[in-house]
């Protein structure tokens, strides 16, 4: 469980995140929605303890996050930030592997390394384990990132915008695979996501976080929440929710 | 198990021949061989392959520390931060020991490089080759300022001495503190993961439950000894911590706690070849070999930026 209550979070003078209070329950897929500018990531990089707000509380499965030392936190939470570059040129394999660091710091033990190589299986990266990241495609290579956030193996995965490069086929890989994680058993994970394709959102998420302008606007279950004025407000332009071949999908109205 | 080999082989054949060559004839009449070899030429090839190596290390730790191929120690103003504690120290207390100077030196080169990493927060990123041009005025000034004083206070021979690397110096006795870069070389092989991490970008690497602000910190501590040390004993020389780590990421790759020892391996094997070639060129006389290096190093950086794909973010 992810409890956040009254969260300012300023910014060179500005107010990013102003009183924010959510609750996000462990399993599913939690979609974080909203225009450009609404503070979605700011969300994430407090939630995962990155950002000191100006006021406010959050604690991941009872840990306060705030002053939580890092080791810790990365416990509880992988994040995955938006990144548009990253200099250490390495490969899929050594990325993925760092994702385990904070389990063994430096020093593999047998279910590091297993880990890392289902990390590699699930997000069919085995073929690329080898090649470095630059000379990978923009979906091959955020598919690197998600499989390292996955390896650090924590219960909570923050996922910032993790489907932008991608083409339909890996974003359905992608989805597919975290819904799997997210379904009860053995190694189930919860998710948060920031997401920009309303149909997906649609499709995968099993609850929704509507933000704009550093405001909570609504949160709630999908089905209950996600409604065409809801969508047509949040964004100020109008869409509907229609039903395709048995799959709901956001036009515009 | 054949670049070791390799590796093995081409420093001890560096070494021999940097043993051997020079003006006193080793095994000539006029002189006592055994002690221009303990004297002299040991001393001279231990001093260069240590800054070799530190500096290729130091070169490799700034660049993973802010996140850009195209810097090094020199392009963030570290030695001439190191310079203007060194001239000051100099102005104030003239018969201060060495170890006192070296120590005002390091700690000038932190505060100069914390300067460089606060400006570096305020720099675009998208185009690389910004960061070493904002870091080259940096330097700059800085120098400016070593250089006034230095003017003032009739002490403008020092800076050259700093300013160029140059081993032709190295007697026993007077080079012992750059023994110091090998203890610092071991911390930083400690510390390669997380440098390698922060090469991975801020929030990645504090997610992954990276300490951010300390890793980068401690970095910038050992980048400032081997720096202060090397400018201390020897003179400071340009471009080793740029062309090295650049050449050995193009080849292995940026995992540094696989790469740091061929790091350390190419910075000192190239910083000993070109002394012996600037012991040779113009023999009997010398070419410093930070001279050399930036003839060399000048060459491979417009090969690095012009024909090499441009990646300096990766």
């Amino acid at each position: 469980m992810i409890e956040i209550e009254n969260l300012t979070v300023s910014r060179s003078g500005a107010e990013i995140l102003k009183d924010v209070s959510v609750k996000f329950g462990a399993g599913g897929i939690t979609a974080l929605i909203g225009p450009n500018g609404a503070g979605k990531s700011t969300l994430l990089n407090a939630i995962a303890g990155l950002i000191k707000p100006e006021h406010g509380r959050v604690t991941v499965g009872g840990c306060d996050m705030i002053s939580a030392r890092p080791p810790e936190r990365a416990s509880h939470v992988a994040l995955l930030a938006q990144n548009e570059h990253v200099t250490a040129r390495l490969t899929v394999r050594e990325l993925v592997s760092f994702g385990r660091w904070t389990h063994h710091h430096g020093r593999p033990q047998e279910r590091d390394l297993r880990m890392i190589e289902e990390a590699l299986e699930a997000f069919d990266l085995g073929p690329l384990a080898e090649r470095r990241l630059d000379a990978l495609s923009g979906g091959q290579r955020q598919r690197s990132f998600v499989a390292m956030a996955w390896a650090q193996e924590t219960p909570w995965m923050l996922l910032d915008e993790p489907l932008s490069a991608l083409d339909p086929r890996h974003v359905r890989g992608i989805m597919d695979r975290l819904h799997e994680l997210t379904r009860p058993g053995q190694g189930q994970r919860s998710i948060v996501i920031v997401l920009h394709d309303l149909s997906v959102t649609a499709r995968y998420a099993d609850r929704i976080v509507a933000m704009k302008d550093g405001r909570l606007v609504t949160s709630g279950p999908r089905l209950l929440t996600m409604t065409g004025g809801m969508l047509s407000d949040l964004f100020g332009t109008g869409l509907a929710i229609e039903t395709v071949a048995g799959r709901d999908v956001v036009v515009p109205s | 198990m054949k670049l070791w080999l390799f590796a093995t082989l081409t420093l001890a054949l560096l070494v021999g021949a940097s043993c051997f060559i020079g003006v006193a004839e080793v095994f000539g009449a006029d002189l006592d061989g055994q002690m221009v070899m303990l004297v002299s030429r040991l001393p001279r090839t231990f001093a260069a392959l240590l800054a070799g190596g530190g500096l290729a290390l130091a070169g490799a730790v700034v660049q993973m520390s802010v996140q850009n191929r195209l810097v090094e120690p020199s392009l963030v103003g570290t030695p001439e931060s190191a310079m203007l504690g060194l001239i000051v120290i100099t102005v104030l207390a003239p018969g201060a020991a060495l170890m006192v100077k070296m120590s005002v030196a390091a700690g000038a080169a932190m505060l100069g490089t914390l300067g460089f990493l606060w400006l570096a927060r305020h720099v675009p990123r998208k185009d690389p080759v910004l960061l070493p041009l904002v870091g080259l005025i940096y330097g700059g000034i800085i120098g400016a300022a070593v250089l006034w004083i230095a003017w003032t206070t009739d002490l403008v021979q020092y800076i050259g001495v700093w300013q160029s690397g140059e081993f032709s110096g190295v007697l026993q006795g007077r080079y012992e503190l750059l023994w110091l870069v090998a203890c610092v070389g071991a911390l930083i092989w400690l510390a390669a993961d997380r440098i390698t991490m922060l090469g991975l970008g801020e929030d990645a690497a504090r997610s992954l439950g990276l300490d951010y602000r300390q890793t980068l910190l401690a970095g910038l501590v050992l980048v400032s000894v081997i720096v202060a040390v090397v400018v201390v004993s020897v003179g400071s020389i340009p471009f080793v911590g740029l062309v090295v780590p650049n050449i050995v990421s193009r080849w292995r790759g940026d995992n540094l706690r696989r790469n740091l020892p061929l790091v350390a391996w190419l910075g000192a094997v190239m910083v000993l070849g070109c002394d012996i070639i600037g012991r040779v060129i113009r023999f009997p006389y010398e070419i410093p070999a930070g001279t050399v290096f930036a003839v060399l190093g000048a060459g491979i950086f417009l090969w690095l930026l012009y024909a090499a794909p441009r990646r300096a973010h990766g």
